[in-house]
């Protein structure tokens, strides 16, 4: 605000414009249909009162305005095509510009969910062979693509293992057991499907501790949720023990797929005992992550749970392809029409293009990649669980805090090495924790540099501290007061 | 292997499998027990080069019918308008679309930026006072909405107009199994709610009334009788709206409403089967903190420069987890995108002027079809859809336009038994007059 007085400006001098400040009256930006009909008057058409008084300020703008202004925009953002990006736990791998143009196809962009079956056959058959090659690769019985992110298909299969045990009247199986490593949704998920949630802990091994499971679980336990490998990117070796304690009191092993990744033609969820497991298509299977989706969330079953699928289930039969409504127990439906379509077209073009040795590949890469990248930061970080990572890991900035410098500054100098820094302050059982995730689209050079850069942190935390505390320095903006954005929300734009 | 993707050389391996200290990558996978450890590979299709994926799938994409070379009269929640070419071109910068959520919001400012000018517009057609970054669409932005409004009432019954949309009703029901909610069907009467029946069903457990405005029909219903007996109840007032229509139309948050929702589709959204499309939520000042999923806020940096920032984020899953109201995570940011591109490149103006051409459109069908005998039901207004009625079987009806090159209208026998034989036939700005003709003629034969 200094240089706002300084200057005299109402507004700062290097505020990005708004585009409704770049508005002036009388420009358009549109082409619209010529009107091929008679004119009437509108207030002949409407109820009185109905039609519009006051019209909704949208901007008034040319379209090279509009262009240069979402062109600034971009520029102040930072994509996986802009630079390293190891998010963990987001796969943020490199997005095929094949399946760009594929999804833009008109046969598959341009046609309506409601229209005649014979029409579509295209479509249909593309959704049943993604559904075909997603049943081989997570070892389920049939997948449904209908949830539409990886949330809506955690509450999905939930919602499938509720109706489950009701159909057997085991009405009591109202727990579902979380690790307490476990990403916010999946509790959340269990909340909002209709179910407790207990949480189950891990041990010194960083994976769920056993005794702990056979304590929490009983007649009311309708299911665990997992990750494998876990949130800490380590495999649970236990996985069967795990499976037969669920099975032996009658609940449901479910897997959330988020981490598929580091696991694809090494082992399935089905082959280790999971009754139910969703995907996250715009994760491990490029669909983009479009600055927070759209993403694709399907959703695997073995036999028992097949008949409580969402409706309408995409059958192949001697005619064709057909969606069948008469499916009298599935849970109803999560989602107008059958999915994320464009994004799953997407997955499926990436899984066309990498075949069974190029699936097996992108995991022993990604694995490869996290190890060689912990084994190098391991002299300069806490790493709380010393085994072999899959394909990611988690470090503790713990030494680095008692010097004074949190892992949030961290993570901002890394902004000032062009970067995207890692996952931080999660998993929640670890302090300070920093979850990297490379993936195996990312050379030995760029993961090298991105180490070094780390390093180079790690020694200024030590000799001048205050360089990453005021970090980021290059950026377009510094830290952002995230107090005054809560406590006085600012939520639209309104005209000065 | 080698793939293009897929970067390592043999040299990097062998490098990388040195520094971790281990002899293949084989033993990086050690901690997975042998009899889970999942042997050869995968029985899937083998990999394709590039230009042969593409020949396989133009070729799958081909053997569907789109709506570039055929006339389409189908909407029933989803809609063939005018898309800006502008947008895109904007979705398409990679900045936008290989980006994720902006947890890091210095480097994320592009993103952020856009989404608030998306919560503005939608605030603007809606007449509301905050909006959130999007939901996965109506459908499941109308569920959730009913879901507030059950929380925030702490009443356990939602009533649903029986003219909003079947698939979102479905929706509907489906997330209020999960939170024990009862929902309740209204009756419709001529083609909209029925004031009598919601005036005998409303009562003070009821926790919201849902309706749609333009209808499932094409109705443009008068909620403000719905309003005064829903607020007089203490119930919330959910209205689901199509945001093209609000151009022109008084805006549900002038009506009353307390919670507005609908898809942006219609926006510059391309039809993809049915998905991805891009769900709004719109609420009134006092749920502010009820709102799900994402929401950007103003704010200034240390130097006090303008930012945003993802903002009063303990109402979300990953800070509340098992206290969480909705799951919802991942929106449909870029889709979200897309629409605001297509909402300034409309402007203030081009969205009337559109909004406009679809009711003069719509009625000129209406027009065209009784002057050559059909029975139009519901004399109200329309916008987007009339419901004609037709002799013998919509599908058939349907399968012989399909031969003329149009795509007819839905079928409502499949969502209403008393509706067998009426098609919804749906007419937006890009539908010609000559088209519109042609569609009456062909249907000449299957006039009831």
């Amino acid at each position: 605000m200094r240089l706002c007085k300084k200057w005299g400006l109402s507004v700062h001098k290097d505020n990005q414009p708004l585009i409704f400040e770049l508005t002036k009256e009388g420009r358009i930006g549109y082409s619209l249909p010529e009107l091929d009909i008679p004119e009437v008057e509108l207030s002949s058409l409407l109820p009185e009162g109905l039609l519009r008084e006051e019209a909704a300020e949208l901007p008034e703008v040319s379209e090279l305005d509009i262009m240069r202004h979402y062109t600034a925009l971009s520029k102040r953002n930072h994509g996986v095509d802009s630079g390293f990006y190891p998010l963990g736990s987001c796969t943020m791998k490199y997005n095929p510009k094949i399946n760009e143009s594929v999804a833009r196809f008109p046969g598959f962009a341009n046609i309506h969910p409601l229209q005649d079956e014979e029409t579509v056959q295209g479509a249909m058959e593309l959704m049943f062979d993604l559904q075909e090659h997603l049943i081989e690769i997570t070892g389920m019985d049939e997948v449904t693509l209908q949830p539409a992110a990886g949330a809506h298909g955690e509450w999905t299969a939930l919602m499938m293992i509720r109706a489950f045990h009701i159909s057997n009247g085991d009405t009591q199986r109202t727990k579902v057991i979380v690790p307490d490593s476990a990403h916010g949704t999946n509790p959340a998920s269990a909340t909002v499907a209709g179910f407790d949630t207990i949480t189950v802990k891990s041990n010194e091994y960083g994976l769920v501790d056993l005794e702990d499971l056979k304590r929490v679980v009983g007649d009311d336990t309708a299911a665990l949720m997992l990750t494998n490998p876990n949130t800490l990117g380590l495999f649970e070796e236990n996985i069967l023990e795990m499976a037969s304690i669920i099975h032996g009191v009658g609940g449901k092993l479910y897997y959330d797929g988020a981490n598929l990744n580091a696991v694809m033609s090494k082992a399935r969820p089905g082959d280790m005992g999971f009754d139910c497991v969703h995907l996250n298509l715009h994760k491990t299977f490029t669909g983009p992550h479009g600055g927070g989706g759209p993403g694709s969330g399907p959703v695997g079953v073995k036999k028992d749970l097949i008949p409580f699928l969402p409706k309408p289930v995409l059958v192949k039969t001697e005619q064709g392809y057909h969606f069948d409504d008469n499916r009298p127990q599935s849970i109803g439906r999560v989602k107008p029409f059958y999915g994320n379509f464009g994004i799953n077209v997407r997955a499926y073009t990436y899984i066309r293009s990498m075949g069974p040795d190029g699936l097996k590949a992108i995991t022993e890469y990604a694995v490869l990649n996290a190890n060689y990248m912990m084994r190098r930061l391991q002299p300069h970080f806490d790493l709380p669980y010393d085994r072999h990572c899959k394909h990611e890991f988690v470090l503790s900035g713990r030494r680095q805090k008692k010097l004074g410098v949190r892992t949030l500054d961290m993570a901002k100098r890394l902004l000032d090495f062009g970067y995207h820094p890692p996952t931080i302050y999660f998993p929640l059982n670890v302090e300070e924790a920093m979850m990297i995730e490379p993936t195996e689209t990312e050379s030995k050079e760029t993961l090298d540099a991105f180490i070094d850069a780390m390093i180079q942190i790690a020694k200024e935390v030590e000799e001048t501290p205050e360089i990453v505390q005021q970090a980021p320095h290059t950026t377009v903006i510094k830290r952002l007061d995230e107090t005054k954005a809560a406590r006085t929300p600012v939520l639209r734009y309104i005209k000065a | 292997m080698r793939h293009r993707y897929l970067p390592m050389t043999e040299q990097d391996e062998k490098e990388m499998l040195d520094t971790i200290g281990v002899s293949s990558i084989d033993e990086l996978f050690s901690d997975i027990p042998e009899k889970v450890r999942f042997q050869g590979q995968y029985n899937i299709k083998p990999a394709k080069s590039e230009s042969s994926l593409l020949k396989e799938l133009s070729q799958m994409a081909a053997k569907n019918a789109d709506n570039r070379n055929y006339a389409s009269f189908l909407g029933a929640g989803v809609y063939d308008h005018y898309k800006p070419i502008i947008v895109d071109h904007v979705i398409s910068r990679s900045e936008f679309y290989t980006a994720y959520t902006p947890y890091q919001p210095e480097i994320s400012q592009g993103e952020l930026q856009a989404i608030f000018e998306f919560q503005t517009m939608i605030c603007e057609l809606t007449g509301m006072d905050l909006a959130n970054s999007s939901m996965y669409d109506g459908g499941t932005a109308l569920a959730e909405a009913g879901m507030l409004a059950a929380g925030h009432t702490k009443r356990k019954k939602l009533l649903i107009s029986g003219a909003v949309n079947p698939e979102s009703q479905d929706v509907v029901r489906m997330y209020a199994l999960g939170q024990s909610i009862e929902v309740v069907q209204i009756p419709t009467k001529d083609g909209i709610t029925d004031i009598d029946a919601l005036n005998n069903m409303i009562d003070d457990n009821t926790a919201a009334v849902l309706v749609q405005y333009p209808n499932f029909f094409g109705q443009v219903e008068d909620i403000r009788k719905v309003e005064s007996l829903t607020h007089e109840a203490n119930a919330l007032l959910v209205v689901s709206s199509n945001p093209l229509a609000l151009g022109i139309l008084t805006s549900p948050g002038k009506l009353g409403a307390d919670i507005v929702v609908g898809d942006a589709q219609p926006f510059g959204i391309p039809e993809s089967f049915g998905g991805p499309h891009c769900g709004y939520f719109a609420v009134t000042k006092k749920l502010m903190r009820k709102v799900p999923g994402r929401l950007v806020g103003e704010t200034t940096d240390e130097v006090g420069r303008r930012g945003y920032v993802l903002t009063l984020q303990a109402r979300e899953q990953h800070i509340r987890r098992d206290k969480a109201t909705s799951n919802i995570c991942s929106n449909q940011a870029l889709n979200a995108l897309a629409a605001s591109v297509a909402m300034t490149a409309l402007g203030k103006k081009g969205v009337q002027e559109i909004a406009t051409q679809n009711i003069l459109k719509t009625n000129y069908a209406k027009k065209a079809f009784e002057a050559a005998g059909f029975n139009v039901l519901y004399q109200g207004s329309h916008f987007n859809e009339i419901v004609v009625n037709v002799k013998g079987s919509v599908t058939v009806l349907n399968k012989e336009l399909f031969k003329k090159g149009i795509i007819g209208g839905f079928d409502l026998g499949k969502v209403d038994q008393n509706l067998e034989g009426h098609a919804l036939i749906a007419v937006t700005e890009q539908r010609t007059k000559e088209e519109i003709d042609a569609l009456v003629q062909e249907m000449g034969s299957f006039r009831a």
